[in-house]
């Protein structure tokens, strides 16, 4: 028989948050009767994926110990690219925001690798510059998709399953088998437990830590191409305030902001289970400012939980 | 030289007013500066009390909807209570929510970086629920003294730069000349340390965010006022551009040192980078890349220092 405290840390095989999305999700199907329809499940996907892809790349930056404030302002910068860039053809469109999520990715690991200066200050300054190069290519103005085969893939679904889903699902499952059966996921676990003693079993730091920027960095971009698919259109201000969304749901799905622990089932179970509240309450008529709130409590909620149950164990956590 | 490296900062202020007065004849003049001092005391005069949670050890991201908060409450109850009664309840709420966050992360030992982070989501949901989503304004503007914490002057100085500059004189008093200044700065320093040598780090935390969200109520009362009223956001991305203030200061994330005279600094050259860029004839979003460009090169040659001073003191 499992404990309890075992249970909770995630050493057997159901990770606590998947409890509460399948506790919520069986909760809202009974309040709803809309809410328990494949179509509803896709929409929640559709939904969660911009969220979701962001969250995936945030993992590994968190479990490498950093973390990523710029991935809203990347998402906004990749969306006006690939609007922006399409009258010259669409390929070179996504081509051209996906490097450009590549490149700022890479900006950052690069400075918090070669400079130390630690990477919540790194990205907040790329969050705010970021937006500034936003504003500079798009000089205010909203683009919209003038290709339609574009605004078309945002809608285009695969026999009942839209093509947005399926992208997200496809990205989870690969980004998981990277963090559990590869060398780079094994060292990014080594460095965000412990950076001395990765070095000196001679893992090199700086090049995990750069490689997983550039991932969050892509990711950012990819959310970004294929929100702008979705809405057929990019705004300047698109992405503001997601890097807060998205470190909710990966803090939800039990990865520590010390680093060195956390997984990317875990962060799947916490971006679901935003997007089912979010979804779950708009069936129930609850006026969309109640989620913030509702949000807030479980966020805190679940730190103290964890804190109890782990209480002997976790070491003082700062930035 | 050493003192003009122990500066840094401050060289590099004084050095970007000398290249701006150059391009702009009315940078220097005593109106801009007092135009750009005056918009930089909002940002200011909550980054005094951000500047104590972080010198604590802690972060504080919540400020930016508890800005959204007291501001469209202080606003709304104006005109229903009467503007001392507003004043006196907004505090009082204010500092309840501080509360909150002190006991959570002073008491319950929750990390501040997230617990600030889901108060920032439910706070401004809380916004939200009370306003109905609308925004909120005073009727009769003209006719209230209300406005003269945004908008009076004393002795020919705007009152935000006077309570922006009062509260930081205070509260950098408080840090470096009283016990319990100092009891912050150990329990930022090294909590562990802090504690066996007597020190109560649970209140002392607890106090911190109590100092950030009156500093916040401080800020709402000039906003408010200032406006006449207020949207429901208002006070949304506040939280970054607050500790961008707070870093470009030289300010350490880390905890444990720091100062609010750097702070100012660091909140000014904000200010004067936003309005030196604007004079020159540059679009407004040149200075968010200016800032990116600025924070990491002022950081890194912080660090490079401290690295070298450490090296000759230890060979």
């Amino acid at each position: 028989m499992t404990s309890l405290k075992g249970f909770f840390r995630g050493k057997t095989a159901i990770q606590p948050i998947w409890i509460f999305v399948i506790a919520i999700f069986i909760f809202f199907s009974f309040m709803s009767e809309y809410f328990l329809s494949l179509s509803n499940i896709t929409n929640i996907l559709v939904q969660t994926s911009t969220i979701g892809l962001l969250a995936l790349g945030m993992t590994y930056v968190m479990i490498n110990g950093n973390i990523d404030l710029s991935v809203g302002a990347t998402l906004g910068l990749a969306a006006s690219l690939v609007v922006g860039i399409q009258p010259l053809g669409l390929t070179v469109a996504v081509l051209a925001a996906l490097a450009a999520g590549i490149v700022i990715g890479a900006i950052n690991g690069l400075i918090v690798w070669k400079t130390g200066v630690n990477a919540f200050i790194v990205t907040l300054g790329a969050m705010i510059g970021v937006r500034g190069l936003i504003f500079l290519y798009t000089q205010e103005q909203s683009f919209y998709a003038t290709n339609f085969a574009f605004a078309d893939f945002g809608a285009s679904t695969i026999g009942p399953i839209p093509v947005l889903a399926i992208i997200f699902l496809l990205c989870t499952l690969v980004m998981h088998l990277v963090l559990t059966r590869t060398g780079h996921g094994r060292n990014t676990f080594a460095v965000g437990g412990n950076p001395e003693a990765s070095i000196d079993a001679g893992i090199r730091l700086g090049r995990h830590m750069m490689i997983n920027f550039i991932i969050v960095g892509f990711f950012a971009a990819l959310a970004g191409v294929l929100l702008a698919s979705q809405m057929g259109a990019a705004t300047p201000n698109l992405g503001r305030d997601y890097e807060l969304w998205t470190i909710t749901a990966v803090v939800l799905g039990g990865t520590k902001l010390t680093g060195g622990y956390g997984s990317i089932t875990g962060t799947l179970g916490g971006v679901l289970a935003i997007g089912i509240l979010r979804n779950g309450m708009n069936m129930m008529q609850v006026p969309a400012f109640y989620v913030l709130v509702i949000l807030g409590a479980i966020l805190i909620s679940v730190l103290i939980i964890d804190k109890k149950l782990n209480a002997p164990s976790t070491k003082e956590v700062r930035i | 030289m050493s003192f003009l490296s122990a500066q840094g900062i401050l060289v590099f202020f004084l050095l970007g007013m000398v290249v701006f007065s150059f391009f702009s004849e009315q940078f220097l003049s005593q109106s801009n500066i007092m135009t750009v001092v005056r918009q930089a005391s909002i940002i200011g005069i909550i980054a005094v009390g951000v500047t104590v949670v972080i010198i604590g050890g802690n972060l504080d991201l919540s400020v930016g909807s508890l800005l959204s908060f007291s501001t469209v409450l202080v606003v709304d109850l104006h005109d229903k209570i009467g503007p001392v009664n507003a004043i006196l309840l907004m505090f009082a709420l204010t500092l309840l929510i501080g509360a909150v966050n002190g006991f959570l992360i002073g008491f319950m030992r929750l990390n501040s970086l997230i617990v600030t982070l889901a108060m920032l989501s439910a706070i401004q949901g809380l916004v939200l629920i009370y306003s109905g989503g609308q925004n909120v304004d005073i009727a009769n503007q003209q006719g209230t003294w209300f406005a003269f914490f945004g908008r009076g002057y004393v002795a020919g100085i705007a009152v935000p730069i006077l309570l922006f500059g009062l509260l930081a004189i205070v509260v950098q008093v408080v840090m470096s000349y009283t016990g319990y200044g100092r009891r912050i700065f150990a329990v930022g320093g090294n909590p562990m340390a802090a504690v066996y040598s007597g020190i109560r780090k649970n209140w002392c935390v607890f106090s911190t965010y109590l100092i950030s969200a009156f500093c916040v109520a401080c800020a709402a009362l000039v906003l408010g006022s200032r406006v006449m009223g207020s949207q429901n956001n208002v006070g949304q991305g506040y939280e970054l551009l607050v500790l961008a203030g707070i870093i470009l200061g030289g300010t350490s994330l880390l905890g444990g040192a720091g100062s609010i005279w750097k702070t100012v600094i660091g909140v000014l050259i904000l200010g004067f980078i936003q309005n030196g860029l604007l004079l020159m004839g540059y679009p407004y979003y040149i200075q968010w890349i200016v800032t990116w460009v600025i924070i990491i090169l002022a950081v890194w040659l912080d660090l490079a220092n401290k690295r070298k001073r450490l090296l000759t003191t230890h060979s």
